[in-house]
């Protein structure tokens, strides 16, 4: 009998190239995607004058600096946004990759895209220049975030030098209370282990609770992976993965898809299979969850208060906590649910696929948001079936801006800032300080714990919230 | 690329946690060529203010900061975007030597691939170099062969794993590296697409030609 295998090991095994003595192993690279930011890498690989070893396994996507309130690179006031599109266009022309461009009806953010259009598949090694790469792992496969050198050498070689991660599991038991989401579930992951709680780690996520999860939940799970510090983070393929790709547009068709099924349902970890590390949650203990400081580590359950750090005997956690309550304007005690916002933002990688949309405007419908606020939705394809649901209405009903698809306020490198001081109610993924723009602050949570917050103006618990619309018959 | 053996110069304390790449280098001056020089925009928006006056008590505007080549933080350092800008920032300023009692994943891949140490400490032995250096550049030894960390009286072991070790004493780089093994990775890669043909991706029919 072959010894008990992770599932993480059993991945790796079937990319590993070679080994070098000193224990780093070279990595056949599946798929790999290209951004406007990966012009870095594409530079490197001009400077040796080495071509793209394999444009078939390499696909190019337009998301971080698109615009989202037209699809016309000439509304694009700054020419340095332009070139960055521009350069992306270029380099996937010039190298005869497949791209997925401003002006293509599949356009979307880069781990939206991907499982979209089937090219994300269980069992594969995948890799981009962006850190949520790790989303992809949903289905079962390895899938981190690179550098741009790593960049190059992955144009260059379609390989990567990798030293193996130590696995840990996360377990969730039992089954989430309606209103808890993916997103709550990593929240508080994270706050319990730390925002480098999984460092050195490949993660997967097993579990009844996680079981239980779609596809677009398991990839907001494991897209927020490396905010707890994690390589990778990965769930074993099941019927509800099989079910999502089989009739993709890149999927493996016909005979060919049941061979590639037959091969993924082997694609789990073996019982006795032993991890660096377990840890294991009870989904009763996961509430809605919210960020409150500058770190994705500093998140609370939305019905609890800020801590003081007077009382936090650890002096390195009670200086970090002053300093982040000073940056996010914020008081030791405070309730959660007494802090006003400024802005709400639905969108990014982690949380703007269809059922996030369908999640937010089921708290919208009828309801006006007290505060500006954009909806930017994960792709087009997930834009176009929004307005075939009519979600679009609701949100712009409601006084929401109903924008294009990009990365958008997430990061802020289109143009969409959140400006300096301003709150913002936000279903992205990083509360770091200027990340939403320079003195921008944001607090993390669920697609509906943002429309509950814009409908209240301040923070809000969800729980109580849909009990209150649904005694008046709003919800 | 530089080999890094022994490192004498001015080291930075920057007594902070969770130094991300948002702030190493905001995302705003990504877009620039780097050709520029990163160096002006690294942790831009810590050190000036909103109209963009340098802060004058911040460590990097101290004497001698110019000449630095090593800085001291705490746990957590580079954590997030795997923005390589953040390190060509860091790089571009100066630096060879990063020194915290962890950092981001990909950010110490990335630093090596840049020449850059990132060094693992204690955290107890983090908070003394901290103190040793105070709020100036001060003297600083980061010795790779010995793997020990000097200021003043303090001298801590500090670790970095032995592949990167090995690159950084020998200013090796990955490309240059990898392209010995072309023809085992040939062989894998014809093997591999017989084993698992459904992985390689195919087109749909009606694929789309995107221009833009």
């Amino acid at each position: 009998m072959s010894t008990p295998t992770t599932l993480f090991d059993k991945v790796w095994r079937a990319h590993e190239i070679h080994r070098s003595e000193s224990g780093q192993s070279l990595l056949w690279i599946d798929r790999h995607f290209v951004h406007e930011g990966s012009f870095h890498g594409f530079n490197k690989l001009g400077e040796r004058a080495l071509p793209v070893a394999r444009p078939d396994l390499t696909f190019g996507i337009a998301d971080h600096y698109v615009p989202t309130l037209a699809r016309d690179l000439d509304g694009v006031a700054d020419p340095k946004v332009r070139s960055m599109i521009e350069q992306l266009s270029y380099n996937t022309q010039r190298h005869g990759v497949t791209l997925f461009g401003l002006d293509d009806p599949r356009q979307g953010i880069v781990h939206v895209l991907g499982p979209e259009q089937g090219l994300t598949q269980p069992g594969l090694v995948m890799v981009c220049g962006d850190s949520h790469t790790a989303t992809h792992g949903a289905f079962g496969s390895i899938a981190f975030g690179i550098g741009a050198s790593e960049v190059a050498h992955v144009l260059a070689t379609q390989t990567l030098w990798q030293t193996k991660p130590k696995v840990m599991r996360i377990t969730i038991d039992g089954q989430l209370a309606p209103g808890i989401t993916a997103k709550d579930i990593a929240l508080t992951w994270i706050a319990r282990l730390g925002a480098d709680g999984a460092r050195g780690y490949a993660i997967e996520y097993a579990g009844e609770a996680i079981r239980a999860l779609s596809m677009e939940a398991r990839l907001t799970l494991c897209n927020l992976s490396i905010e707890g510090g994690g390589r990778c983070g990965m769930i074993a393929p099941d019927q509800t993965t099989f079910d999502y790709l089989r009739e993709r547009p890149w999927s493996p068709k016909g005979e060919a898809f049941e061979q590639a099924c037959a091969y993924w349902k082997t694609l789990y970890s073996d019982p006795s299979a032993g991890f660096d590390l377990e840890v294991t949650l009870h989904a009763d203990e996961i509430a809605p969850t919210v960020t409150w400081g500058v770190s994705p580590e500093e998140a609370l359950p939305i019905d609890q208060a800020l801590p003081d750090p007077e009382n936090i005997s650890d002096p390195a956690k009670a200086r970090q906590a002053r300093d982040s309550m000073a940056y996010m304007g914020l008081s030791a005690g405070q309730k959660l649910t007494d802090i006003k916002i400024d802005r709400v933002f639905i969108g990014s990688c982690t949380n703007a696929r269809i059922e996030d949309l369908r999640a937010a405007a089921s708290v919208l419908a009828g309801q006006k948001s007290r505060v500006p606020g954009m909806v930017s939705p994960g792709s087009t394809l997930v834009k176009t079936q929004a307005e075939a649901e009519g979600l679009d209405r609701i949100f712009i009903d409601a006084g929401l801006e109903w924008r294009h698809s990009g990365c958008s306020m997430c990061v802020g490198m289109n143009g969409d800032l959140v400006a300096s001081g301003e709150r913002c109610a936000s279903t992205t993924n990083r509360n770091f300080k200027g990340r939403q723009g320079p003195g921008a602050r944001t607090h993390l949570m669920s697609p509906a714990m943002v429309a509950a917050a814009a409908v209240s103006g301040h923070l809000a618990d969800i729980r109580t919230l849909s009990s209150q619309a649904s005694a008046t018959g709003v919800y | 690329m530089q080999p890094f053996t022994v490192l004498e110069s001015l080291g930075c304390a920057l007594p902070a946690a969770n130094v991300d790449t948002d702030q190493l280098i905001p995302a705003r001056f990504m877009k620039e060529p780097r050709s520029v020089g990163y160096g002006q925009f690294l942790l831009y928006d810590v050190r000036h203010d909103e109209q963009g006056a340098p802060d004058p008590e911040f460590i990097l505007h101290r004497a001698g900061a110019n000449d630095a080549e090593v800085l001291v933080s705490r746990r957590n350092f580079g954590a997030g975007s795997s923005r390589e800008a953040a390190v060509y920032a860091l790089v571009d300023y100066g630096f060879r030597c990063v020194i915290a009692p962890s950092f981001g994943d990909i950010f110490a891949s990335n630093s090596v691939n840049n020449g850059l140490l990132p060094a693992v400490v204690e955290e107890d032995d983090a908070e003394r170099l901290l103190t040793a250096l105070g709020d100036h550049p001060a003297e600083i030894n980061v010795d790779l062969v010995e793997q020990r960390i000097r200021v003043a009286e303090v001298d801590v072991p500090f670790t970095v794993s032995p592949v990167w070790r090995t690159k950084l004493l020998n200013g090796w780089d990955d490309i240059d590296m990898t392209r010995q093994h072309e023809e085992t990775i040939t062989r894998f890669a014809k093997d591999y697409a017989r084993k698992f043909s459904w992985a390689s991706p195919q087109p749909p029919e009606t694929n789309i030609i995107s221009k833009g």
